[in-house]
């Protein structure tokens, strides 16, 4: 891990001040990395210690503000008290914009129906179904959502039924999501119902037959700071045509067709691979992974995408593009790693960045001493094949897994079992995921649901070039002289996905690494031996 | 140690949105409930994370509140930390305090209003011999508002404990050191002594009037219910308030700030008149507000709160009686219903939180980032808005965002030097 002690010392000093049974359960969240290439089981997802200061957020944000929250023609209605509505209300950066005159983007609002006691006391459920009513009269939308949050559970409000009652009376779709805050052990849980909802609602709805040579859709890319949008730029320069992101930037009626793709491409693995799977299952559409953060692996992305439609003709265009691309990218790399070189930095970022980002970091020359996830499974962690010795626990098992069967007319399968097999032995990966640790270097750290406590321990013993971390975090990191990067909000710049977000990002990192600002937080006269050197200049006169 | 009984992404959610208006760290921990939980009762959770935060966080005290999930299930806070004394959890010297939070009752002013009460309910002690000492309790207000009211009492010569004061708590330095614990706050022996003071200054209904009382009835220190003091009247009658309890005399330099105020309130008179103003917050924060409005010879027009109140709304309009017979004021509502009443009733000035950008940006109006949350500027933590020194800064960002707009409209032929 560069200097200060060894992974093994600090995994043993962040666990010292523990009580024994947090000792135990934080031991197996936290690993040395010791052999990457069969990555040793991680004790990931599974209940957070009350009391640790976890990063950890809920199943509501995982459904609403994560997944669903971004389609931009939906009116979302969040069934609670107000406080999940107003702080989910324009606090992650998903940025839209509609396409059409005739859309309606309603991102700027957060609807909810604001649960007042005597809701609590007689139920909510009259008072959600006068909420249907009023934003159908008022907005017209083409389709309804509704979240539910912690009391709403507790209380018996079926919304589901209300949903029912009310896309019957007012004819547009309306259903809901049991995405009760303390269900599952974090945001992850809320991803799964999501895309439970969103398969069982959406999906599939508009077979109007989509007329382009290659299509795609791109999952779990929520075009955070314009991300899918770079994303979408670079597949278009290609000759490839995105039916439907999800769901950054996307509208409904998108997203009712993407049935129609001839494949699937998955961004972030942990809270999209649901739907991958099942897409796969209904209608025939393989997925495989990729990666548009970082040069290489945007690269590797698309000569993948190419490969797999096969035509010489994109090949060869998907090699164009990237060339013609490279010659901006390449003097920024060349100026900014004459900084960044060798440089470390620790990630402690969702389910799927603090992998992802590793790449970006890469390219500027610095190492991962550090990283790990707030939610994300043993996959995502060790890779996809881990999957059948993964066991559901007590916390989890009460998120339903939805039994999906081949849809007897639309079932379609793009490539021939031959065909798939014959691209697996060329090195394909279909259905695959190598997860974080397998990239990661030899005896890094990899801690699940790092606490507070842990990450102030590796400040202290490691004192890295920056962290990628998120909001909570980001002061305090600051505070200790370190530079933190936010890596959910980008810190309200991006895009960092593509060739030029990643130009973004090679500048955004120098910028913080080369800041002045980090040697003047200890006041000159506190260091008396330095007390010459840091004395000022004899000013000079205007002559 | 703030500490969120319920399930973690409450915790997640109010630690960022903190963490996003102060630009600062903002510490909590919570009892991170699962499904089991939810169904059979935190107390284990609360239990364990008792046990944790003592020993890996070492907090004097911690402050327990609740969410809907543990308001719904009905968890006995004060049983759960008995139990926990009892098996040994809370170490010699050290505290457990508690109130409960319901989301649904009231708004964020009515958790900060209990949380205060807490803190004189399980702190506040009485010797019987009263000190020369004024409590103020400063409401909802800002680190950099905490500093100014400090300051004026010192001024003053007026003995003083604030409680709560976030002053170098969320506006801490940036010198190498992280400090879970910063060098602010009101301190645990500050807080018993409240129960020994002459008086009890209490800013803020809504806020601060549940302590103050509270304070009355179990210490017997008087108390008085005050505007925060913002602008011109709401500061006389906070000074004179401090005067009063502490039979002080205003100094001269209070005096000129005061005069400097009234100074610039009339050289920007021609500005101001009769300009119609939107307004939306909290009630602690408008009631002040509108009154200097109404001072500087502005016209409240529509005043939205998302809180219920209706004899609030009746005080409102009594005090924009003489501006603005027809204002429209609505408690318990939103922006949505400020833009779409705009649309039809076109103003001059948008004053609110971060949030009302949007409905700025959609009818091009000058606005006054004014309230909680500010999550797009930075001014509001560093510089105050209470005392007559924010009624200047007030001034100025009125104005400014007059003249921006003016400066950045006008036709070349009209652009103005001189304001």
């Amino acid at each position: 891990m560069g200097d200060g002690p060894s992974a093994a010392e600090t995994r043993e000093k962040m666990l010292e001040v523990y009580p024994k049974k947090t000792q135990r359960k934080r031991g197996k969240q936290m690993l040395v990395n010791e052999t990457p290439e069969t990555p040793a089981a991680i004790g990931a997802n599974s209940r957070t210690v009350p009391g640790i200061i976890t990063q950890r957020g809920c199943s509501y944000a995982g459904c609403k503000g994560v997944v669903i929250g971004p389609i931009y023609d939906i009116l979302h209605i969040t069934h609670g008290p107000i406080g999940c509505g107003w702080y989910s209300w324009l606090s992650r950066r998903n940025m839209t914009k509609i396409r059409h005159p005739e859309e309606t983007n309603y991102l700027q609002y957060s609807m909810s129906t604001d649960m007042q006691e005597d809701h609590i006391v007689f139920g909510g459920e009259k008072q959600l179904e006068q909420a249907i009513q009023e934003a159908y009269d008022e907005f017209k939308p083409k389709a309804i959502s509704v979240y539910a949050t912690c009391p709403v559970g507790l209380i018996g409000d079926d919304i589901h039924a209300v949903c029912r009652k009310m896309k019957e009376k007012l004819g547009i779709n309306i259903f809901g999501f049991s995405c009760e805050g303390y269900k599952g052990v974090s945001q992850s849980a809320g991803h799964h119902i999501a895309n439970n909802g969103v398969f069982k609602h959406m999906i599939g709805l508009d077979d109007t037959p989509v007329e382009a040579k290659y299509k795609l859709n791109v999952l779990g890319e929520y075009n955070i700071g314009g991300d899918a949008w770079e994303i979408d730029r670079i597949l278009r320069l290609c000759g490839i045509h995105i039916i439907g992101t999800l769901s950054g930037g996307v509208s409904y009626d998108e997203i009712c067709n993407c049935h129609n793709a001839d494949l699937n491409v998955v961004m972030c693995h942990r809270s999209i691979n649901y739907m991958a799977e099942m897409m796969e299952q209904k209608f025939g559409i393989p997925w495989f992974k990729v990666n548009f953060i970082g040069i290489e692996g945007t690269k590797k992305s698309l000569r993948k995408i190419a490969k797999y439609f096969g035509d010489k003709e994109l090949i060869d265009r998907v090699e164009e593009v990237i060339a013609m691309e490279m010659v901006d990218v390449r003097p920024v790399i060349a100026d900014v790693t004459t900084r960044t070189k060798g440089k470390k930095a620790a990630l402690f970022v969702g389910g799927s960045r603090a992998h992802h980002y590793q790449d970006l970091f890469s390219d500027m020359g610095m190492k991962t001493i550090a990283a790990g996830y707030e939610f994300a499974h043993r996959d995502d962690y060790e890779g996809r094949d881990v999957l059948p010795s993964i066991k559901i626990d007590a916390d989890s098992r009460n998120i339903e897994e939805l039994d999906v069967k081949a849809d007897p007319e639309r079932f379609n399968l793009r490539k021939t079992q031959e065909r798939k097999v014959a691209l697996e032995e060329s090195g394909f990966d279909f259905s695959d995921y190598e997860g974080m640790m397998r990239q990661m270097a030899k005896d890094t750290l990899v801690i699940d649901d790092i606490s507070h406590h842990e990450l102030e321990k590796l400040i202290e013993l490691h004192k890295p070039d920056v962290i990628g971390s998120g909001i909570k975090d980001k002061y305090v990191i600051e505070k200790m002289g370190v530079p933190c990067k936010q890596l959910h909000s980008y810190d309200y710049g991006g895009p960092y996905a593509g060739f030029k977000g990643a130009i973004n990002f090679f500048k955004e990192i120098d910028r913080m690494i080369s800041s002045k600002v980090w040697k003047l937080t200890r006041a000159p006269w506190k260091d008396d031996s330095d007390s010459q050197s840091t004395a000022a200049k004899e000013p000079v006169a205007v002559s | 140690m703030p500490h969120s009984h319920g399930s973690q992404g409450c915790c997640a959610y109010h630690r960022s949105h903190l963490t996003r208006h102060h630009k600062e760290p903002i510490v909590a921990t919570t009892s991170s409930f699962t499904e089991g939980a939810s169904v059979f009762g935190g107390l284990a959770n609360l239990k364990t994370a008792l046990e944790n935060i003592f020993t890996i966080y070492e907090p004097d005290i911690v402050s327990v509140h609740t969410t809907c999930l543990s308001e719904v299930i009905g968890d006995d806070i004060p049983t759960i930390v008995k139990k926990s004394e009892e098996a040994g959890i809370i170490p010699e010297g050290k505290m457990v305090i508690h109130a409960n939070t319901p989301s649904f009752v009231g708004s964020h002013v009515t958790g900060f209003s209990v949380q205060c009460a807490a803190f004189v309910n399980y702190l506040a002690e009485s010797n019987g011999a009263k000190k020369n000492v004024i409590n103020i309790f400063p409401g909802w207000v800002e680190p950099a508002d905490m500093r100014e009211l400090k300051r004026i009492a010192e001024l003053l010569g007026v003995e003083y404990i604030l409680a709560p004061d976030t002053s170098d708590v969320l506006d801490s330095a940036l010198d190498g050191e992280y400090k879970m614990y910063p060098d602010g706050g009101t301190t645990v022996s500050q807080l018993k002594a409240m129960g020994d003071s002459l008086a009890t200054l209490a800013l803020g209904p809504m806020a601060s009037a549940l302590a103050a009382e509270k304070l009355t009835k179990k210490c017997k220190v008087d108390h008085s219910i005050l505007e925060l003091p913002i602008g011109i009247s709401a500061t006389d009658a906070f000074v004179n308030a401090l005067r009063i309890a502490g039979d002080v005399t205003v100094p001269r330099e209070l005096e000129k700030e005061r005069g400097r105020l009234v100074d610039m309130v009339s050289d920007m008179s021609q500005y101001l008149h009769r300009k119609k103003v939107a307004i939306f917050g909290d009630p602690d924060h408008l009631t002040p507000m509108i009154k200097f409005l109404v001072e500087v010879g502005m016209q409240p027009a529509v005043v939205v709160t998302g809180t219920k109140g209706k004899k609030w709304a009746q005080n409102i309009r009594e005090i924009c009686s003489e501006a603005n017979p027809e204002v429209e004021v609505v408690p318990f509502s939103d922006i949505h219903y400020l833009h779409q009443w705009i649309k039809a009733n076109p103003v001059d000035l948008l004053m609110g939180n971060t949030y009302g950008k949007y409905v700025a940006k959609s009818e091009n109006l000058p606005f006054v980032r004014f309230g909680f949350p500010i999550l797009d500027r930075v001014g509001h933590r560093a510089f105050p808005l209470l005392g007559y020194a924010g009624g200047l800064r007030l001034i100025e960002k009125i104005t400014d965002a007059f003249f921006d707009k003016r400066d950045r409209e006008d036709p070349d032929h009209e652009i103005e030097l001189v304001l």
